[in-house]
C-alpha cells in the first residue's frame, strides 16, 4: 500500500552541536505505507535526524508535523504516543529475558497486580502471524540468531502500536539470507500500511526495497528520488560529493612465492569449543586471498591465530619459510605482518592515546622513533605529520586523542600506521565494516595497491561485495572450515551465498 | 632565514600555548573539587557550632605559618608524595595498587634492619657513601618484591590485583608487628615499645637545616617524581607500562608484552612504596616504630586520584594533604575543633574528585571528554 498521503513531516530543522552543524534546515516526508530510504555517510546527519524524530533530541529550530499537526517530542515516550517506533542497529534486548518479557518491557501488561504473560504471548503471536514476523514468544533471546532478534525489536514496536517503524542500518549484522527475509518482511508492513525509514549507506539495498530515496550530506538533504530515476553511481556521487569509483581497478596479479602458508589449523575460542577446524590455506606474494563467510563462523578465531593473538591447538602457520604457529606478534610484526584488525576500538587503537603515538604503536622502540630506550618527540612529531597528511587523517592535530575521531578517521590512522611500514604479509579482517562509501573506496585502493607491490594479503570479509571486488581467489568459511575454495572468476554472487549459509553448489 | 626562524619561534610559542592549556584544563577540575571539599568542610564545621572561618585560619597557620610549620608540612609530605606516585605510576598502568601501606612497611622494616644489623654483621663501619645507599636500597628492593607478587599472579593467573594487594598487606603488616616485637625489637631493656634499635650514624641522612625536621627525602621525593614523569611520557618502558595500562588488548596486538609489563609496573610501584618507608627511616625516625605509618599508604590512593595519576600533580596533592595533617593539629589547639575535620575534607576531596561530575555540573563547565566529531566523512 503506498498512497499519497503524508503522515509525518520535517520542516526547516536545524540541530547544532559543539563544532557541527548536524542538520542544517532538513526537509523530509514520510508517506502512509512507503519504505523511505534515508542515505547517507557517517556523519552525514541521518542519525541525528531519526533520534529528532524519536524524541532523543530537540531541534534548535524546525518543526515535525505527524497527519498535518505541529507535535514536539520531549521524549522518546512522547514519540511512541505518536506511533513511532525505532529500531536501533545495536538492539535493545535483554539477553536473559524471553521474548515475552522483552516486548513488555516498560509497557508491562498487568493483572491484579501481577505480570500478564499469557496477554501479551498471545498478542505476540498474533502480530508475528499477521506481518510474517516468525518468532517463538517463549524462546530466550540469547539462543535466538541476529535476524530473529530483529524480529523481536519490530514486533516489540509493533506492540506500541508503531505505524512508522525507524530502523537503523538493520542489515548491517545480518546474513545475506536474514536480509532477504527482513526486506520480504518489510515489505508485508508496507502493504498493511505502516511506513518504514530505511536508514543504510548500501546502495544496491536502497535500489532494492524503497519507494523515494533521500540523500543527505554534511547534514542536508541533498535530494529524493525514486529508484526508477537513479542508479547506484548516481547516488553513491550525491552522497559523496564527487564521482565515486565503485569498481575497483586492478590488473591481473603477478603471483610470486608462497609467502604465507596454513596447515590443518584448529583453534579454539573463549568456551573452549573449537572454533576454527582442520583450515589449510596459502597466500602468494602479489595475490589477495579473500575470506568469505557469515560473521561468527571462526573468522575472528582464525585471524587471532594467524596474528598471534591466540594460540592454535592444532597445525601449522608458516611465514616466508620461518613456522610461526605459537609465536607472540612482536618477531611477525618484524618480520612483515601487517594487520588491521577487526575490532579498531578493541585491538587497533589505544583511543586515549593521541594520533601520533597510535601511529607508531608497533614500532615507538625502533630507530628513529627511539634511542638508547628514550622515546625521540622530533622523529615521532615528523612521521606524525606526514602520515596524516599523507593518508589523508582529518584531524587538527596529530595530538588530538584518537576517541575524537570518526570511525573512518580511525581506520585510517591503523592504515597508515600498518602500510607505512615493510610489508610482506597483509591481513586485513573486516577493513571497512561501518565505513561509508568514500572511506571505502580509499582503503580498497590501498589494499590493491599493496597487492601490486608484491605483498600477499588475506582479507576477511562478510561483505560479498569487498571479497569479489578485490580478491583474486576466494575461500568460504562456514562454521569454522572452508567450504570450497574459487577462483574470482569462477565465482558468482549466488553460489559464494549458497557456500556461506552451508549449502554445496550443485556439481554443474 | 629570519623568516624560518620566526616560524621555530611561533612553532614554539604554540606548543607552550598548548602546554598551557593542556595544563589548565587538567588542573581545573582537581582544583575546584578541593575548593568545593573545603565550602562543604566549613559547613560541617558550622553546623558542628566552630566558626569556619577561625579553623581555617588555624589550619593555614598550621601548615605555613612559621619556617618551623613549613618544614613540618614537608615532613608529612615526603613519604606522601613516595607512596602517591607509587599508587599513581599503579594507575598509569592500568592497576589498582592497594597495597602500598604493606610494600612501604616492608620497606620500612628492610631498612632499618640493614641500618642497624648490617655494620655488625660485617663488622666494620662502612661509610656513609656505602651505607646509606644500601640501606634506601633494602627497603625500596623489599617493597618491589611485595610488589611485584600481586602482579605476577595477575599477569599469570588473572587474580585482581586490588584483592591479592589487601591480602598482601595483612601479611606483610602481621609479619612487621611480630618483627617488631620479637626478633627485631630493640634490646635496650628500658624499652617497652614495638620498635627496632636506632640504625648507624653512617645509615642517616643529615638534616638540611639543624633545629628543623625537614630532610633530604623531600627534595629527593621532587626529583624521583620528576623521574618518574620521565619514565613514563619519554621512555619506551613508560609507552608499553601506559598502552597496557589504556588498552592491554591493543598492547598486545602491537607487540607488547603485557604480561611482563604488568609485573614490571606492579615492582617498581611497590619499590616507591617501599622507598617511602625506607625514607623515613633513613632521614626522619632513623629507626622503624610500630605504628608511624598508619594509613600513608591508604592516603596515596586518594592523592594519586586528587593527581589524576600525573606525577607532577602528585607533589601537589601530596603537599596539600601533608600540610592538612600538619595544619590540623595547630587547628584544634586554637579552635578545639577536632582534628578529625581534617579526615572528613580529604574525604571530600576524594568523592568531588571521584564524583567530578558533580564538580562540573556547580561550575558548568563542560565536559573534556565531550564526544565532537571533528570530521564527516572523507571523501570529498
Amino acid at each position: 500500500m503506498n498512497t499519497n498521503e503524508v503522515i509525518l513531516e520535517v520542516r526547516g530543522i536545524t540541530k547544532q552541536f559543539p563544532g557541527v552543524l548536524a542538520n542544517d534546515r532538513v526537509d523530509f516526508d514520510l508517506r502512509k505505507g512507503e519504505i523511505h530510504a534515508l542515505l547517507g555517510e557517517n556523519g552525514a546527519g541521518k542519525t541525528t535526524l531519526m533520534n529528532i524524530l524519536y524524541g532523543l533530541y530537540q531541534p534548535d529550530s524546525g518543526e515535525i508535523r505527524r497527519n498535518g499537526e505541529v507535535v514536539k517530542f520531549s521524549s522518546p515516550k512522547d514519540a511512541i504516543a505518536q506511533g513511532i517506533g525505532m529500531v536501533h542497529q545495536h538492539f535493545m534486548l535483554i539477553p536473559v529475558f524471553t521474548v515475552t518479557e522483552n516486548i513488555m518491557l516498560g509497557d508491562e501488561t498487568v493483572k491484579n497486580g501481577l505480570l500478564d504473560q499469557r496477554t501479551v504471548a498471545a498478542l505476540v503471536r498474533q502480530l508475528s502471524k499477521q506481518y510474517g514476523l516468525e518468532v517463538d514468544p517463549q524462546a530466550v533471546i540469547q539462543d535466538l540468531p541476529v535476524g530473529v532478534q530483529q524480529r523481536v525489536e519490530i514486533i516489540k514496536t509493533l506492540y506500541r502500536k508503531a505505524e512508522i517503524l525507524i530502523l537503523d542500518e538493520p542489515t548491517a549484522v545480518l546474513t545475506p539470507q536474514e536480509v532477504e527475509d527482513l526486506f520480504h518482511i518489510i515489505s508485508e508492513l508496507s502493504h498493511q500500511g505502516v511506513s518504514i525509514i530505511f536508514i543504510t549507506h548500501k546502495l544496491k539495498e536502497v535500489l532494492a526495497i524503497a519507494n523515494r530515496i533521500t540523500v543527505m550530506r554534511n547534514g542536508k538533504v541533498v535530494g529524493t528520488k525514486t529508484p526508477q530515476e537513479t542508479d547506484e553511481a548516481h547516488l553513491a556521487e550525491m552522497m559523496v560529493g564527487r564521482e565515486v569509483i565503485l569498481k575497483v581497478e586492478k590488473g591481473p596479479a603477478k603471483l610470486g612465492d608462497v609467502v604465507f602458508e596454513v596447515e590443518n589449523l584448529s583453534v579454539f575460542d573463549q568456551r573452549g569449543l573449537e572454533a576454527v577446524r582442520d583450515v589449510s590455506f596459502q597466500v602468494k606474494a602479489g595475490e589477495i586471498l579473500g575470506i568469505a563467510g557469515v560473521q561468527g563462523n571462526g573468522q575472528t578465531e582464525l585471524v587471532e591465530a594467524l596474528t598471534g593473538l591466540r594460540t592454535p591447538h592444532h597445525g601449522s602457520v608458516r611465514l616466508g619459510g620461518f613456522d610461526v604457529t605459537a609465536s607472540s606478534p612482536r618477531p611477525m610484526i618484524e618480520y612483515g605482518l601487517a594487520h588491521i584488525p577487526e575490532d579498531r576500538q578493541k585491538h587497533g587503537l589505544v583511543l586515549s592515546f593521541p594520533v601520533a603515538d597510535n601511529l607508531i604503536l608497533c614500532t615507538y622502540y625502533q630507530q628513529p622513533f627511539a634511542r638508547n630506550y628514550i622515546i625521540q618527540n622530533k622523529a615521532v612529531d615528523e612521521y606524525a605529520h606526514r602520515l596524516v597528511e599523507e593518508f589523508d587523517v582529518r584531524t587538527p592535530s596529530p595530538y588530538l586523542p584518537a576517541s575524537k575521531l570518526s570511525g573512518g578517521n580511525q581506520q585510517k590512522v591503523i592504515v597508515a600506521r600498518e602500510l607505512s611500514r615493510p610489508v610482506k604479509l597483509l591481513i586485513a579482517n573486516q577493513p571497512t565494516r561501518g565505513l561509508d562509501v568514500g572511506s571505502i573506496e580509499y582503503i580498497h585502493q590501498q589494499i590493491v595497491q599493496m597487492r601490486d607491490r608484491g605483498v600477499a594479503v588475506l582479507l576477511v570479509s562478510a561483505e560479498l561485495d569487498e571479497i569479489m571486488a578485490l580478491s583474486d581467489r576466494i575461500a568460504v568459511m562456514y562454521r569454522g572450515q572452508i567450504v570450497a575454495t574459487l577462483g574470482a572468476s569462477q565465482a558468482t554472487r549466488e553460489g559464494l551465498g549458497l557456500l556461506m549459509a552451508g549449502l554445496q553448489i550443485a556439481e554443474a | 632565514m629570519e623568516a624560518k626562524q620566526g616560524q621555530v619561534n611561533q612553532k614554539f610559542k604554540t606548543r607552550i600555548q598548548r602546554w598551557f592549556a593542556s595544563s589548565w584544563s587538567a588542573l581545573l577540575v582537581p582544583l575546584l573539587a578541593v575548593l568545593t571539599a573545603f565550602v562543604v568542610g566549613g559547613i560541617v564545621i558550622a553546623m558542628a557550632g566552630g566558626n569556619p572561618f577561625s579553623a581555617y585560619l588555624g589550619l593555614l597557620e598550621g601548615a605555613f605559618g612559621s619556617t618551623k610549620s613549613l618544614s613540618e608540612t614537608t615532613v608529612w609530605a615526603t613519604p606522601y608524595i613516595f607512596a602517591g606516585l607509587a599508587v599513581a605510576l599503579a594507575f598509569k598502568g592500568g592497576l589498582f595498587n592497594i597495597g602500598a601501606e604493606g610494600q612501604l612497611a616492608l620497606g620500612a622494616v628492610a631498612s632499618a634492619w640493614v641500618g642497624y644489623a648490617l655494620p655488625g654483621l660485617l663488622g666494620i663501619n662502612l661509610p656513609t657513601i656505602f651505607l646509606l645507599p644500601l640501606t634506601v636500597l633494602a627497603g625500596v628492593i623489599a617493597g618491589g618484591i611485595w610488589g611485584a607478587i600481586p602482579g605476577w599472579l595477575k599477569a599469570r593467573t588473572g587474580g585482581h590485583e586490588v584483592i591479592n594487594t589487601i591480602m598482601m598487606n595483612y601479611i606483610a603488616l602481621n609479619m612487621v608487628s611480630y618483627l617488631l616485637n620479637g626478633p627485631m625489637k630493640d634490646p635496650n631493656p628500658l624499652n617497652v615499645i614495638a620498635r627496632t634499635p636506632e640504625i648507624a650514624e653512617s645509615a642517616r641522612f643529615t638534616p638540611i637545616f639543624s633545629g628543623y625536621r625537614m630532610h633530604w627525602g623531600f627534595i629527593l621525593a621532587i626529583l624521583i617524581a620528576i623521574l618518574v614523569w620521565f619514565l613514563l611520557w619519554k621512555t619506551t618502558l613508560g609507552f608499553e607500562i601506559r598502552t597496557a595500562g589504556a588498552n592491554p588488548d591493543a598492547g598486545k596486538y602491537a607487540g607488547v608484552n603485557v604480561g611482563r609489563t604488568i609485573v614490571l609496573s606492579m615492582t617498581l610501584s611497590g619499590m616507591l612504596a617501599g622507598m617511602a618507608g625506607a625514607i623515613e627511616v633513613t632521614a626522619l625516625n632513623y629507626r622503624h616504630e610500630l605504628g608511624f605509618s598508619i594509613g600513608y599508604g591508604f592516603d596515596a590512593i586518594a592523592i594519586a586520584l586528587l593527581a589524576k595519576s600525573h606525577p607532577l600533580g602528585v607533589i601537589l596533592s601530596a603537599i596539600l594533604f601533608g600540610a592538612m595533617r600538619n595544619g590540623g593539629t595547630r587547628m584544634q589547639f586554637l579552635t578545639q575543633i577536632p582534628v578529625d575535620v581534617i579526615s572528613v575534607i580529604q574525604a571530600l576531596i576524594l568523592l568531588f574528585v571521584a564524583a567530578d561530575a558533580i564538580v562540573r555540573f556547580i561550575f558548568r563547565i563542560k565536559a573534556r571528554e565531550e564526544r565532537v566529531v571533528l570530521t564527516r566523512g572523507w571523501g570529498g
